[in-house]
């Protein structure tokens, strides 16, 4: 098996529930060592994607294969290469941790021995080993998500597939699960899925963004930045006199648009949009350096994957208005 | 082979880490200790010419006590709770076979419901102990009785066994395997009426009986036929039992 080969392989799957479709004809596909993303609304299809590629249903129609290997015909070659924590993280609460871990361990074909050692290191990985011998039924939500990601792991699968891996815990806990799933992803595959931006912001390196069954956008975190900071703005909070300033812009190269609004005190706040692929930053402040202006802010409004989702799933909700109207 | 021990361990534990697996045991002891002094207690006012086996399980009250109402409740869990908690989806992305994972379900309701029927003995020792000497009976019939008792009762949990498959409810596939088995027991009845006429239907209903099976295990005659009737049931249960677990994967 070459490492160029890709980890995940996805063509043309769909998933039909009687006439909906869950998921319409998705193709991506995911290297080696790489943290992907899924994100979307609820009910986009990303838990849809993931079952399908955990082997926990078959898709209507195309393929997909994981390292290679088709998920329909060869799902037992795959389930072992996978670990798979589904969405809400079931687990057996009546289990204590370290037993749960072994009997998981045992399932997914490890022998004794073997499966007492990979136990102790995940449990330790995981930052389980203080709680060992406790039921998992009086644990915190925190602590089972940590133990159904030590179970995603304790086989050392080349793929880990994560459904909503953060949900319901507080902000505390997600930074620990996401260090985790950023230290996971140094050694293995990792798809994981999430409706929070931020969340996958931080930990992906690329992103699927999902709407109604479809991929309406897949790039690193960083591209898909770019192609939205094409339309970012430059702020710059200035003392000087408003209609000084207004002139100013209103000469200076490269600016497409401004605006200037008085601020608390002398400052006036001025929102200049750049004409497309222009970095007004240098020019700003060469100009406020040269003029004996006093600058107390100068910040490039960058997007976040906010606006970059929103941006996307509104382009296809009017699309999808379109056509309604067409009809 | 090592995976089919492991899921059985867990499926065992997971009957006894919980309250729910002692009051089944709890509610069964009571209902055959309440059973057995009433029965005990018809003997004490008349003569009966009959071992005593066979008078305890003559009576539709150790039938419904021991199989009719008992095995759905043990086989309840099985599926439907692990689809209702989301359990059955981690299991079946681990690289277990759907075969595997029936038979271990059925296998570890079976072994509870041995746990489960075991302190019976301890009645039957009682009895014996009390028994004029002629009326005792030998170890075999003690043997083949409880063999009987846990050759009918894997019918009733295969079927428990499946109707917990088809559903995430515990309810409904209590419900389910509840009428199937009150189906079973009470299709045993014809015996008394179509039974008793001449003709191929008659054969077929004794064939079927559960009277017709027990009676020859309490004076400790093992039949094969009763041993066919219900290991062909068991398989043809547990058949239908996979397919329903691998429906999940049919396009």
């Amino acid at each position: 098996m070459s490492s160029q080969e890709p980890m995940i392989e996805v063509e043309d799957l769909t998933k039909r529930y009687g006439r909906h479709a869950a998921i319409d004809r998705i193709s991506f596909s995911v290297s080696r060592g790489e943290i992907v993303g899924l994100l979307g609304p609820n009910g986009a299809g990303k838990s849809t994607i993931m079952r399908i590629l955990a082997c926990f249903m078959p898709a209507t129609s195309g393929t997909a294969r994981i390292a290679g290997l088709d998920v329909f015909r060869e799902a037992d070659s795959v389930r072992r290469r996978i670990g798979y924590m589904p969405e809400n993280n079931p687990l057996h609460l009546d289990m204590r941790v370290r037993e749960y871990l072994k009997f998981r361990a045992r399932l997914k074909g490890l022998a004794i021995a073997e499966s007492r050692d990979r136990v102790s290191v995940v449990m330790d990985q995981c930052g389980l080993s203080e709680v060992g011998w406790k039921i998992i039924g009086t644990l915190s939500k925190g602590y089972r998500q940590r133990v159904g990601l030590a179970d995603a792991l304790v086989h050392e699968p080349d793929l880990i597939i994560l459904d909503e891996p953060t949900i319901g815990l507080d902000p505390h806990q997600i930074r620990a699960v996401r260090q985790l799933i950023k230290e996971l992803g140094r050694h293995r595959t990792v798809l994981l899925s999430s409706h929070i931006l931020p969340e996958v912001e931080m930990t992906c390196h690329r992103v699927l963004i999902l709407h109604g069954g479809r991929v309406l956008a897949a790039d690193t975190t960083e591209n898909l930045q770019r192609r939205m900071s094409d339309s970012g703005q430059v702020v710059a909070e200035i003392a000087a006199n408003p209609r000084e300033l207004a002139a100013c812009w209103d000469g200076m190269e490269g600016v497409e648009h401004f605006d200037v609004t008085p601020a608390d005190g002398l400052y006036c706040r001025c929102a200049l949009t750049p004409q497309h692929g222009v970095d007004l930053r240098v020019r700003v402040f060469e100009t406020v350096l040269a003029r004996g202006w006093r600058l107390r802010e100068l910040t490039h409004s960058r997007h976040s994957l906010e606006d970059i989702f929103v941006h996307v799933t509104r382009a296809d909700r009017e699309e999808e208005e379109e056509e309604e109207e067409g009809l | 082979m090592r995976v089919l021990i492991t899921l059985i361990r867990r499926e065992l534990g997971s009957f006894f880490s919980g309250l729910g697996g002692y009051l089944i045991i709890a509610a069964m002891l009571f209902l055959t200790g309440v059973s057995f002094v009433d029965i005990i207690e018809a003997v004490n006012n008349d003569t009966i010419h009959m071992p005593l086996t066979e008078l305890f399980f003559g009576s539709p009250f150790f039938w419904l006590i021991l199989l009719v109402v008992p095995t759905p409740v043990i086989t309840m869990r099985l599926f439907a709770l692990e689809k209702f908690a989301g359990t059955y989806e981690t299991l079946m992305t681990t690289p277990v076979g759907d075969v595997q994972v029936v038979l271990a379900k059925f296998a570890a309701a079976w072994m509870f419901f041995a746990v489960a029927i075991a302190p019976l003995l301890g009645v039957l020792q009682l009895v014996h102990h009390y028994a004029s000497p002629g009326e005792r009976f030998e170890w075999w019939t003690t043997a083949s009785t409880f063999g009987g008792i846990l050759l009918i009762g894997s019918s009733y949990l295969a079927m428990g066994c499946l109707a917990s498959a088809l559903t995430r409810s515990q309810i409904v596939a209590a419900t389910m395997s509840f009428g199937a088995g009150l189906a079973l027991f009470l299709f045993s009845f014809l015996q008394f009426s179509i039974g008793t006429q001449p003709g191929c239907l008659a054969k077929v209903v004794n064939h079927a009986s559960l009277f017709g099976h027990m009676e020859d295990f309490v004076r400790g005659v093992v039949d094969t036929r009763p041993l066919v009737f219900h290991l062909s049931l068991v398989g043809f249960v547990l058949f239908l039992n996979v397919k329903v677990v691998e429906s999940r994967r049919w396009k």
